[in-house]
């Protein structure tokens, strides 16, 4: 089943709808530097994700979720590109589809890249002080406030939400019609709450460095 | 609509055959019709070419009326021209003004090998209906055509898939070259039937691992199809299919 065309973007799209639940975690937990505590709170909340056995196991899916995400989607991005040897002198384009749906696997390739300093800026220092088990962690907090005083790691993480909001703008409603949703009315409801859920989430994740850097909290 | 004459130039996909590479080629055609189809103006130009003594650019049209979906030419970057929703024939020359240059490809897709000029092969298409596009039906008597009920709606989104005319321009707008526009229509249309309820999991199936094994590649629900679709078939039958699919995959052996 999963070896099939539809099958494979299947995988996608349940994988992106796992993502999707894990964002919204994240950029919950996240909003608490919000909490104009000094990051007590937010602490609290990261100490919880970090310490706790059942989470750390749940991380592990997580990890497999973004892997096959991440590889399924640059082999059918392959695949898909090697379907039309000869390409055409002059390009449909814009006429026929949005550049952003047509752009997944380099908004994908984007937010990878990201996700690569994103991850070795917190998640990668984090866990290896940790002893990779439960350990003692770092103060989560300062890490982040003395990480965004740098300008270049602003822009690199502006640039990266834009990157997922235009994918998951495509990707959200993409995905439910993979799993087959064809219901109109629901169809419509799923695009736009796709565009608010993308909206909403990527500018609190941009918000985040941005307002640390600007001392704002 | 006034009518009115042009000068056009006309860059044309030329290739000899399947192996061969093939170029483009300048033609210039005089006092075209505002009133003719655009296969009309090509008439027109490879009449010209006979006279000449030259070989005439090869071109698949069948109806010209809009029905057969034999014409397939990617006109100025769009599957069959300008106009939405409507077929290479059914274009006119209303759609161009004097002294433009129209530049007109074959579809492309490693799926449909080009034959000639602006032919390709969509055998493929013709072998995935094979591997599960009809309903078995045993001899006998005819039965009545309204023994068996269908609600409204039911009949009506059946009917649009339907209309589906197996030219190919989802394909050819396609960044991913992926049939399933095609492909769900026709799994949509008899799904969507009494009639074709009984081998509704296998003919889902089947027609999909077939588009597979074509070569066209998997849908990333861009739209440019829907887009370019001169009989405006809905992508949401893409999503149909992929239930269908689903479904199928999931509770049959096969
Ligand atoms: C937090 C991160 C991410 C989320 C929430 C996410 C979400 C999604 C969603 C919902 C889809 C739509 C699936 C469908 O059409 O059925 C999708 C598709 C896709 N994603 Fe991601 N994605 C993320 C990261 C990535 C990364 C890192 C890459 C890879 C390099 C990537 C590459 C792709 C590709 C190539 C597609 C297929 C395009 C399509 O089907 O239209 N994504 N993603
Ligand atoms: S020639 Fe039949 S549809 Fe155009």
């Amino acid at each position: 089943m999963f070896t099939s065309s539809v099958g494979k973007k299947l995988v996608m799209g349940l994988t992106g709808l796992f993502l999707i639940t894990f964002l919204v975690i994240h950029a919950g937990i996240n909003a608490c530097i919000w909490a104009n505590d000094g990051g007590e709170m937010f602490n609290k909340a990261a100490h919880f994700m970090g310490s706790s056995v059942v989470i750390r196991i749940l991380e592990i899916g997580l990890m497999a979720g973004f892997l096959i995400h991440i590889i399924q989607g640059i082999s059918l991005e392959i695949q898909n590109r090697r379907k039309r040897a000869i390409g055409y002198a002059v390009k449909l384009g814009n006429r026929g589809s949005k550049w952003y749906s047509r752009s997944m696997g380099l908004l994908g390739t984007l937010i990878l890249l990201f996700l690569i300093i994103h991850l070795s800026q917190f998640w990668v220092p984090n866990r290896s002080h940790q002893g990779w088990l439960l350990g003692e962690e770092l103060n989560l907090y300062d890490r982040m406030e003395s990480t965004f005083k740098q300008p270049w790691v602003v822009l690199v993480y502006v640039l990266g939400c834009i990157s997922l909001f235009w994918h998951l703008v495509h990707g959200f409603q993409s995905a439910f019609r993979t799993l087959g949703v064809s219901n109109h009315r629901y169809l419509k409801m799923i695009n736009n709450t796709g565009i608010g859920f993308s909206l909403i989430v990527s500018l609190a994740f941009a918000m985040m460095p941005v307002s640390m850097h600007f001392n704002w909290i | 609509m006034e009518h009115y004459t042009m000068n056009l130039k006309l860059k044309v996909w030329k290739q000899k055959n399947t192996s061969s590479k093939g170029s483009f080629e300048t033609f210039e055609v005089k006092d075209i019709s505002s009133e003719m189809s655009f296969l009309e103006m090509f008439d027109v130009l490879n009449e010209k070419l006979i006279n000449e003594g030259k070989e005439p650019i090869a071109f698949d049209h069948d109806c010209r009326e809009g029905i057969c979906g034999m014409c397939s030419m990617y006109i100025n970057g769009r599957p069959h021209g300008p106009w939405h929703g409507t077929t290479t024939c059914q274009l006119h020359m209303r759609a161009f003004k004097d002294g433009d240059t129209i530049v007109v490809e074959p579809w492309r897709a490693n799926a449909f090998p080009v034959i000639k000029d602006l032919m390709v092969d969509r055998g493929a298409f013709d072998r995935i209906i094979q591997a599960g596009g009809y309903i078995s039906v045993n001899t006998g008597n005819a039965v009545d055509g309204n023994a068996i009920p269908i609600e409204k709606e039911k009949a009506d989104s059946s009917f649009a898939a339907a209309a589906c005319i197996g030219c190919g321009a989802c394909v050819a707008a396609c960044k991913n070259s992926s049939a399933m526009l095609f492909v769900s229509a026709k799994i949509s249309h008899l799904a969507l039937l009494p009639q074709g309820d009984p081998e509704r999991k296998t003919r889902a199936l089947n027609m999909l691992a077939q588009m597979d094994t074509e070569g066209f590649g998997s849908c990333t629900n861009t739209g440019a199809c829907e887009a370019v679709c001169p009989k405006e078939i809905s992508i949401s039958y893409i999503a149909r299919a992929n239930a269908e699919f689903t479904l199928a995959a999931l509770t049959s052996d096969k």
